[in-house]
């Protein structure tokens, strides 16, 4: 199993008692002078994955304290340069929301030239609150997805270019993208998802599909790739389905707790957002858009859902709420393990675990102490997994 | 009245969208604003006394079908020329309120010979001030119940409870929204061409303004009727962004004057 770090580069210092961390949060609240400490620090981190044989995944968002990442490709270009071993995940670029993916296509090309090879290339929708920072357009965003996908996949393999692309969202006369890709003949390409609904689309291409922090979804979302793979005629490989949870690892249970409670304020604290950007017209499917609705003006978010159908709200759980959630593994490095094994035969395996290894107050040194042991003392047991028959298939 | 009730659906082309017509007289189209209809639309109510009133449904909005590619308001100018032309209305008054009145005005600056004249209620449509001037407010990102205050001289019992309403009536209250952010989201809510050529307008026009509209406001209003050639403009007290709504009686009252007089 390869196993990718995962920081969304914080800002918490101001995260205490605000309505809206995102797209509303004044700048001012920003110091540049701690955030160039703070930069520093989040590249070391990954930095030092690269020689604990741990792999890199950074995402991004705009404007919001929760994550100071708005561009998945600038941390991915220093540290293409800056490591050696390490898969460089980008999960991922809002391409529908990018109003050039063309541009998406070159950046990705030339992370992928100076790291010889070593990006992964995860292209998402993205939340329904970065609509409002880049202001595409919420209705139809789906559709603008997969045609910015398919361009973007195009402009990676086109060999023989320029190449035209002229369509309603999309106009360009001569495409043809200098450097091209180092793998060939595109780099791996991850897509996320939510719901099962969306998985035949990304088994039809044989993308990797990746959920995140999502729990008991994840079974529902691997077996429909699954189904529909088969159907197909063909059967998925683990290294198609990749599982994102905060990890915190400890000498104790108690200091393992005590991390993955810090790192899990990255879940708590995703869903403050001033409710006129939460919900974008469009974002949902209509028949989700009336149940909202009916749920009244002060309906929460989608609460976690525990393996036996406990409900768990994403604000306020505790660390083992979102342990029995699965969206936290958290312990000694035994408890990990075995948390890590349960989820795995629940959802009928996956060969990618995105390990948010530093969240919220972490600090730097204990980021470091996570890290490293998790390196040292669960991710050489992790092949175990793929050794011995499933104790539980979702399938 | 119920006008959800009483419509009919009608294909123009191959688009299918819902009609309510009630009334004898002159005809009267009525372009709905972006969020539809109000619940028991009481200017219509009052406007059907004197004038043979359509009013449509837009495609893409309520019930009406959305066709594929339609993203402008080009589109819905278009196509009301095809209803027309298929109804063969002539002399026809043309009223449009808040959205509505930006299809209006893209109807009237291209000219066709079936437009008698035009009324304007708090119409979008336009830009006027500089970059960071807010002309039109951001009907999607701003706070629910200060956008409320926006819209209304008194906002109050204006929020209606969508909790209890049947799937039918909330489709096409889901459809609406997303019809309306479809077609406005970018440039939000006016088209750069039309502020240009506002001037090629040759119908007598009315330009009627809420005189608390915190959506566009009566300056925005003023500088909107100035570019239409003699257009004629008029507020209405105690009303916001919609006064056919808030004010239906003197709204009408002003409407009739127009046609008639």
């Amino acid at each position: 199993m390869r196993v990718y770090h995962f920081s969304e580069m914080p800002y918490p210092q101001v995260w205490e008692g605000r309505p809206s961390l995102r797209v509303n949060i004044p700048n001012k609240e920003y110091d540049p002078v701690l955030g160039a400490d703070m930069y520093e620090r989040f590249l070391d981190e990954w930095v030092l994955c690269d020689e604990l044989g741990l792999n890199i995944m950074v995402n991004e968002h705009h404007a919001t304290a929760t994550c100071v990442n708005p561009a998945c490709s600038l941390p991915l270009a220093i540290l293409a340069r800056e490591t050696k071993k390490a898969r460089l995940l980008a999960l991922g670029v809002p391409i529908a929301n990018r109003p050039n993916p063309v541009r998406v296509a070159e950046e990705m090309a030339m992370i992928d030239v100076i790291s010889r090879g070593r990006l992964d290339m995860g292209l998402v929708r993205g939340s329904p609150y970065e609509i409002a920072p880049t202001n595409a357009r919420p209705v139809g965003q789906m559709d603008r997805f997969w045609e910015a996908h398919d361009l973007v996949l195009k402009a990676l393999t086109t060999r023989d270019g320029p190449f035209s692309w002229e369509s309603q969202n999309y106009h360009y006369r001569k495409v043809n993208i200098w450097p091209r890709p180092y793998q060939d003949p595109h780099p791996p390409v991850w897509v996320t998802a939510t719901s099962p609904s969306s998985a035949p689309r990304i088994a039809d291409h044989r993308h990797v599909i990746a959920t995140l922090i999502s729990g008991v979804i994840a079974k529902d979302l691997f077996k429909a790739y699954r189904d529909h793979a088969r159907a197909a005629g063909w059967q998925p490989t683990l290294d198609r389905f990749a599982y994102c949870a905060v990890v915190g690892v400890g000498d104790t249970e108690e200091e393992g707790l005590r991390r993955a409670d810090q790192i899990a304020d990255y879940i708590r604290t995703s869903p403050i957002v001033a409710k006129e950007f939460a919900s974008p017209p469009g974002y949902k499917k209509i028949p989700a858009e009336i149940a909202t609705i009916r749920a009244g003006p002060n309906a929460g978010n989608r609460p976690l859902k525990t393996p036996d159908g406990r409900l768990v709200d994403q604000k306020t759980a505790s660390v083992t709420e979102f342990i029995d959630a699965c969206s936290v593994f958290a312990g000694t490095p035994d408890q990990v393990y075995d948390q890590i094994a349960r989820f795995y035969d629940l959802t009928g395996g996956f060969g990618h675990l995105l390990m948010m290894g530093q969240g919220g107050n972490l600090s730097h040194e204990e980021t470091v102490a996570n890290l490293t042991l998790f390196s040292k003392e669960v991710l050489p047991r992790l092949h175990e997994l793929h050794e011995r028959p499933l104790a539980m298939s979702a399938d | 009245m119920g006008i959800e009730d009483d419509m009919q659906r009608l294909e123009i082309g191959n688009v299918g969208i819902d009609l309510w017509r009630e009334g004898k007289g002159r005809p009267v189209l009525y372009l709905h604003p972006g969020d539809g209809f109000a619940e028991d639309d009481p200017f219509l109510a009052l406007l059907k006394r004197h004038y043979d009133v359509l009013a449509p449904w837009h495609p893409g909005f309520g019930h009406s079908d959305f066709p594929k590619g339609w993203d402008t308001v080009d589109d819905l100018a278009y196509f009301y020329f095809d209803f027309l032309d298929q109804l063969d209305l002539s002399d026809v008054t043309l009223i449009g309120a808040s959205f509505g009145g930006w299809i209006a005005a893209e109807m009237a600056v291209r000219g066709n010979s079936r437009l008698g004249r035009m009324v304007l209620i708090d119409p979008l449509g336009i830009r006027l001030g500089g970059p960071t001037t807010r002309d039109i407010a951001d009907f999607h990102n701003t706070d629910a119940k200060l956008l409320e205050t926006m819209k209304w001289a008194n906002p109050e019992g204006r929020q209606r409870d969508l909790t209890k309403l049947d799937d039918h009536t909330l489709t096409a209250i889901v459809r609406t929204r997303e019809a309306f952010a479809h077609y406005g989201w970018r440039p939000y809510m006016h088209n750069p061409v039309l502020t240009r050529w506002l001037n090629r307008i040759a119908v007598p026009t009315l330009v009627l303004w809420g005189e608390q509209d915190g959506i566009v406001t009566p300056d925005y209003g003023r500088a909107y009727a100035e570019r239409i050639p003699g257009a004629r403009f008029k507020t209405i007290a105690n009303a916001g962004h919609y006064p056919q709504i808030e004010q239906p009686e003197a709204t009408t009252e002003q409407v009739c004057a127009f046609i008639d007089g």
